[in-house]
């Protein structure tokens, strides 16, 4: 290639922030371990180009075009951006600070009998600027479901996945999903009973359900855009339900084959118990994969080795991390590497954080992998993406070069100790 | 976010720890519940040929280490063994038992229901009286699946709804049905404060005091000022009581031999604090208030051995290390409250940066406990990338030594010096690492978990004949 190219775009890779600050132009990654997550699985030394925010083009040695920006990955392993999980990105500041907390229409305290709103809706009150989401996206989060909070009831509402994009509105459109809390934590609404969870929810279906006709003077749980946004739900839509207990997916699994609904199981802590027919009905678990402790009698039989009984047994898996938090939910991709440690073979990890949710929350063709068509949304790991000793060194959106600093990152420059010496930028 | 964050918000023992060196065999003696803690039968070790970090800094390659008599023997290169069993660790790590600081295990045991509630007594603001050992219980899960992470040590902590919640209690991390024989023995007692948020939102909201920081405050304050006036009391009786002693016998007259104060059991244990036979420990985020309570310590004459949680450490860093005071700290918790919300990945890093500088990491969470390597581990990669020089033999002290040195038992354990406790993890590869497990762990000398021979069944009664739970 002309020398004299060369020099002005290694420059520009060494000052990465300045160079890419202009937006999304093409960028040239080179040299990269290129996780493909397509069925080229990983590709040493490759070259990715991005073009209008895609993956255009990958191979060796791609010559770059004038204006490219070039990135020198040195070997170095190039990702799609990771799954943040189930969490309240954007909706959450603080979680104890509930004037900074919009994820539920219900107050956690209230006593007053069973409420069902499933038209409630999380994301107008996304707020794509919480110092959360820079943190995250930061970590190489670039996706997440934002979900509602169920506070106690049946129906939580209805979320969708955001991509950290920094637009106003980030959320796609085939991720919607209704959430439902179900089992031992979801029950002080609903008389403490699992099973009157089951006749609530039975209920609410049957007055949603078209041809059913209600009548004047019926005792209603749901109000009239409940029921309209719930029988959009049961025409094929995408349910998630918060359970843990192998009884109680079977009885998730069986109202969603009654009912023509894609479920997801969140938790699933007891999945491993009927994994045979989760895998056989194509239904994915988003799972905690550091839970291994009895916490609730729900999560008795728990193992770190539950996401890869899962794996094996043919059962779609995904991430999520609870317990520091949904400001920690970066935290997933170390519960990955856990999950590898106790059996998950690592590319079925790396697929639980970006092709699976991709897939199963309807991103399009192309989402959660590094392929031509592609969306360009990348991360540029300083080593093994899976490893508690790697970090993102660089995050692309749609082929736009994110910023790496959050809040964080001016605290820790801010009260840098003397004698530290300043990290080189970029990667 | 369906469950997400219950321990966030429950009050949680978010503590202190303490540093101080001074015995305490004056606390063991007169412990009304002694341990009953005995080492398992042992044989003599040569684990051969691993990569050692030692913890008190040092680093071997292709080094051998010997345990004798439970204790650490000896650490280099080719060492003769004699008749100890031989333990091939080519390719593996060893590095000391690792030590949690601030644990809930056994006070808020799993299952997480009312029954097993017993971690904080929010009934009253002080509550120095009350010992987290008392409330302990021996079948919570959780202490096997600590010793599997590697954890030999820990200590069992109140939680942090009180301004004083109690004495914490050091542990070993064994099966046993008493939390006696899991008992420490002679390490000294903790005493757990908590600064910020949790008290004064769990009596505010009981419209009682403290409401506010400056009631917290004012609750430490009158607590000790009534602990000086019970340790003048004492001193007073003391001093009778030597002088009538000092009496020739036939000078002396029974009715007049002093009588001892009543006991009162909350002052007590802050007299103890006072007198340093107590370590004391404060769960504190702020940077403010970390910095009121040290002049607080003062003005009482007692040591704070470490805050706990801590967010904001490390813009106090160097004040704390001068003053001896360790940082327990997690990794990258931040955001859950105000006083978190100023959390950085690197504050471990920093705390530990100056001269003298004291870092911990800690769990408070039986999550956290069963990969403290890895919580060690991001923090050590975060102040690399800052600019700091931390080698792995520098950051596992972050749990081993440094937390022995604030749980006022580096005399005994936290490093592989010879005549410490053979406290032992011999992990699979280098422990930093997301995919290291540890292989073998010794405590005493003996073998406590071996990863090649799970146990048949639960090592915890109330997982035993759990469907489901069989392994």
């Amino acid at each position: 290639m002309n020398r004299l190219h060369r020099l002005p775009l290694l420059s520009c890779a060494i000052a990465l922030l300045a160079c890419t600050s202009a937006g999304a132009q093409d960028v040239l990654i080179r040299n990269a371990q290129v996780h493909t997550l397509t069925p080229q699985g990983t590709l040493e030394r490759s070259d990715v180009r991005v073009r209008n925010g895609r993956v255009v083009e990958i191979g060796s040695s791609l010559p770059p075009g004038a204006g490219t920006t070039i990135i020198e990955a040195n070997g170095r392993p190039l990702t799609p951006g990771l799954f943040g999980g189930i969490t309240g990105l954007g909706v959450t500041e603080i979680e104890a600070e509930s004037v900074t907390v919009d994820s539920s229409a219900f107050s956690g305290e209230r006593t007053d009998g069973f409420l069902a709103r499933p038209e409630f809706d999380a994301t107008p009150a996304f707020n794509a600027d919480a110092v959360a989401i820079g943190v995250n996206r930061a970590e190489g989060i670039t996706f997440a479901m934002i979900a509602p909070n169920a506070s106690g009831t049946l129906f939580a509402g209805q979320g969708a996945v955001a991509r950290f994009d920094g637009s106003a509105d980030p959320f796609v459109a085939a991720s919607r999903t209704q959430f439902l809390d179900m089992g031992a934590a979801a029950t002080d609404g609903v008389g403490y009973s699992r099973a009157a969870q089951i006749m609530l929810l039975q209920q609410a279906t049957r007055e949603a359900t078209p041809g059913k006709p209600l009548q004047a003077g019926d005792v209603r749980l749901l109000t009239p855009t409940g029921r309209e946004v719930l029988a959009r739900y049961l025409a094929g839509g995408r349910m998630a339900f918060a359970v843990d207990s192998a009884p109680d997916i079977r009885h998730v699994l069986a109202y969603a084959a009654g009912h023509g609904v894609k479920p997801v199981i969140i938790g699933g802590a007891q999945a491993p118990q009927v994994a045979a027919m989760l895998a056989q009905a194509r239904v994915p678990v988003v799972l905690e994969p550091l839970l291994n402790l009895p916490g609730e009698f729900d999560h008795i039989g728990a193992t770190l080795e539950n996401a890869a009984r899962l794996h094996r047994a043919g059962v779609p898996i995904m991430f999520t991390h609870f317990s520091a938090g949904t400001n920690t939910a970066h935290k997933v991709r170390q519960g990955a590497g856990v999950a590898v440690a106790h059996g998950l073979p690592w590319d079925a990890a790396l697929a639980a954080l970006t092709s699976t949710p991709a897939d199963v929350f309807g991103l399009g063709t192309g989402a959660g992998r590094i392929a031509p068509g592609s969306p360009a949304d990348l991360v540029l790991w300083s080593g093994d993406p899976l490893d508690v000793t790697s970090f993102a060194e660089q995050v692309w959106i749609g082929g736009k070069s994110q910023s790496m600093r959050s809040r964080q990152t001016e605290l820790r420059d801010r009260y840098r100790p003397q004698g530290a010496a300043l990290p080189a930028a970029g990667p | 976010m369906l469950t997400q964050g219950n321990c966030l918000m429950n009050i949680r023992p978010f503590g202190w720890i303490a540093l101080t060196l001074w015995t305490c065999s004056a606390a063991a003696a007169n412990d009304p519940y002694p341990s009953t803690y005995r080492p398992a039968a042992s044989t003599p070790t040569l684990i051969r040929n691993a990569t050692v970090l030692d913890g008190a800094g040092r680093r071997f390659d292709g080094a051998d280490v010997l345990i004798r008599d439970g204790k650490i023997v000896a650490v280099g290169p080719g060492l003769p063994g004699g008749d100890a069993t031989e333990v091939d660790a080519k390719g593996r790590w060893v590095t000391p038992g690792l030590i949690d600081v601030h644990s809930h295990l056994g006070v808020y045991a799993s299952p997480g229901i009312g029954a097993t509630d017993d971690g904080n007594e929010a009934t009253s603001p002080v509550t120095a009286a009350v010992w987290a050992e008392h409330s302990v219980w021996p079948q919570d899960p959780g202490f096997a699946t600590a010793l599997a992470g590697g954890v030999t040590t820990l200590q069992v902590l109140p939680g942090s709804a009180n301004l004083i919640g109690g004495r914490g209690v050091t542990l070993r991390n064994v099966p046993a049905t008493t939390y006696q024989a899991m008992k420490f023995p002679g390490a000294p007692h903790g005493l757990k404060m908590a600064c910020g948020e949790n008290p004064k939102r769990v009596y505010g909201e009981r419209t009682q005091a403290p409401s506010t920081r400056m009631g917290n405050v004012a609750g430490y304050r009158q607590a000790f000022a009534d602990a000086q006036d019970y340790q003048r009391q004492q001193r007073k009786y003391e001093a009778e009581l030597a002088a009538y002693e000092k009496k020739k016998e036939r000078d002396r007259d029974p009715a007049e031999r002093p009588t001892p104060p009543k006991r009162d059991l909350q002052l007590e244990t802050l007299v103890a604090a006072m007198d340093g036979k107590i370590q004391v420990h404060v769960h504190c985020y702020r940077v403010d208030e970390m910095a009121v309570m040290l002049d607080m310590a003062r003005e009482f004459g007692f040591r704070i051995a470490a805050f706990h949680h801590g967010v904001e450490a490390y813009k106090l860093a160097e004040r704390l290390a001068q003053e001896g005071v360790c940082g327990a700290l997690w990794a990258d918790w931040w955001g859950f409250k105000l006083e978190a919300y100023d959390g950085i990945w690197e504050n471990l890093a920093y705390v530990d940066a100056p001269a003298n500088g004291c870092a911990i990491v800690h769990s408070d969470s039986e999550e956290g406990i069963q990969r403290l390597n890895q919580e060690t581990a991001k923090a050590m990669t975060r102040g690399n990338r800052a600019g700091l020089v931390i080698p792995p033999e520098r950051a596992i002290r972050w749990v081993t030594s440094n937390a022995a040195r604030s749980l006022g038992i580096a005399d005994r354990v936290g490093t592989l010096e010879p005549g410490k406790a053979a406290d032992v993890v011999i992990w699979n590869r280098d422990p930093f690492s997301v995919y290291a497990l540890a292989d073998l762990v010794y405590i005493d000398g003996a073998v406590a978990f071996d990863r090649s021979r799970p146990p048949a069944t639960p090592p915890s009664d109330f997982l035993l004949g759990q469907p489901g739970a069989a392994r």
